[in-house]
């Protein structure tokens, strides 16, 4: 019998692995909305990922590989559970009007000091959305890489990128009204 | 309309994913439609914007070195060291020491495997969850290192013996993945390991069982795949169970 053997090994995981680490801890910040919770998930994803490191396929998208661990743990973490729960499921059928088209709350955004208002816009999505407009514009994915991470087809990546711009620049106009 | 077509290709464009000459089409159109400009202008300040916003928490540096130090450090003697432990590893130490003084090199790594073998095992029953897949039943261990190591091998039918399963677990041996089985006798608990053996260092036969730090072991080489059984039983128990492994592994 000849013995399969595989150059992974856990030297190689640490090297791909913690280049990573700001910014899934980011993103695990983002989808949790808590510092101690986001700790728990990114250290429950490296030893999830590093115990299925021999699973991991050479040469596929090891970075994709990385955020589906993360957010499929988070998805069943109690939080998690509780964010999908709390939101109606998103459906996809909604109308293709553009995300940029319309008023113009964009200008705003220049100022500096708008950066909180930026941020506090994109905490109130619903995580489904969150989560795409942060893989696609912060971590800059391709839609490729989106679909692989979320796995979903890439026609759904795109008419949720779409709505989740929509909901931000609606959830951005209704602060600047109150301000 | 023309610019109805492009305001729809609008996020593709912004997120550069349109073909290259779709891409230079948009672009031509761009410059002589102020309106397609103005939109372009607000989409790429509204994705800089979230770009700038999303970029927003930094772990703590403690917390990077625990997650540095969990994903380093190889998965071996990670537990709870019990004073059992503690000193067989002293002695382990004390026998490497001797080894060394009085043989070559190569006798001397194939000694430093057995202890690490031997620490692997006193190791591992110190610990308070000695095994990863807990089950007597060859059928469940066995599936359960798949995609875990590297190899696969098969496991004995008990049901005619005194031994049986209690469970296994992933070890490493010199950086080399392997299978730890942990089967009882009689109350002893004995440790089979299985390893590719081209990822060991050091001389090994088929040996008959030897004493190791008072330990029995014994270890044979099937398949490209060399064994290991110890434990504190007598001679002739780890025998039988190494036989019934080389017959189901043959």
């Amino acid at each position: 019998m000849r013995v399969a053997r595989l150059d992974v090994q856990s030297d190689s995981f640490e090297e791909l692995a913690m280049p990573l680490f700001d910014q899934l801890y980011n993103f695990a910040h983002w989808l949790t909305q808590n510092r101690e919770e986001a700790e728990d998930l990114v250290q429950e994803t490296y030893a999830k990922a590093l115990k299925g490191f021999s699973s991991f396929q050479l040469g596929t998208n090891f970075r994709a590989w990385m955020y589906r661990i993360l957010r499929n743990t988070f998805l069943t973490s109690r939080t998690g559970l509780r964010a999908t729960m709390t939101v109606p499921i998103d459906s996809e059928e909604d109308g293709p009007e553009s995300a940029i088209a319309g008023a113009t709350p964009e200008t705003i955004l220049i100022d500096r000091s708008s950066e909180a208002l930026m941020q506090r816009a994109i905490e109130q999505l619903p995580v489904h959305f969150r989560e795409i407009l942060l893989l696609c514009d912060v971590e800059e994915m391709s839609y490729q890489e989106i679909a692989e991470t979320l796995s979903i087809p890439i026609g759904t990546v795109m008419s949720r990128l779409s709505r989740a711009r929509r909901g931000l620049r609606s959830r951005l106009q209704e602060q600047l009204q109150k301000r | 309309m023309v610019c109805e077509s492009w305001k729809g290709k609008l996020e593709l464009y912004l997120d550069g994913e349109m073909k290259s000459d779709e891409m230079r089409a948009f672009d031509a159109h761009v410059r002589s439609c102020p309106s397609c400009a103005a939109d372009v202008l607000a989409g790429v300040q509204m994705k800089r914007a979230v770009q700038v916003a999303g970029k927003r928490f930094v772990p703590s540096n403690e917390f990077r070195q625990r997650v540095q130090r969990s994903v380093a450090a190889k998965p071996r003697r990670s537990v709870g060291f019990s004073w059992m432990a503690a000193s067989a590893v002293v002695a382990i130490v004390f026998v490497v020491g001797l080894a060394a003084a009085y043989i070559g090199r190569e006798r001397v790594r194939t000694q430093q495997v057995y202890s690490e073998v031997a620490d692997l095992h006193v190791a591992t029953l110190a610990s308070s969850s000695p095994v990863d897949v807990v089950s007597s039943d060859r059928h469940t261990v066995k599936p359960w290192f798949q995609g875990k190591i590297p190899f696969t091998f098969d496991l004995p039918e008990l049901q005619n013996s005194e031994f049986s399963l209690l469970g296994g677990r992933m070890t490493y041996l010199e950086q080399t993945p392997g299978a730890h089985l942990i089967y009882e006798l009689r109350k002893h608990r004995i440790s089979v390991f299985i390893f590719p053996e081209e990822g060991l260092r050091g001389r090994f036969g088929d040996s008959s069982v030897t004493k190791e730090l008072s330990f029995s072991v014994e270890t044979w080489s099937r398949g490209g795949l060399r064994y290991f059984a110890i434990g504190d039983a007598g001679g002739g128990d780890i025998d039988r169970l190494a036989k019934l492994f080389q017959a189901v592994n043959p």
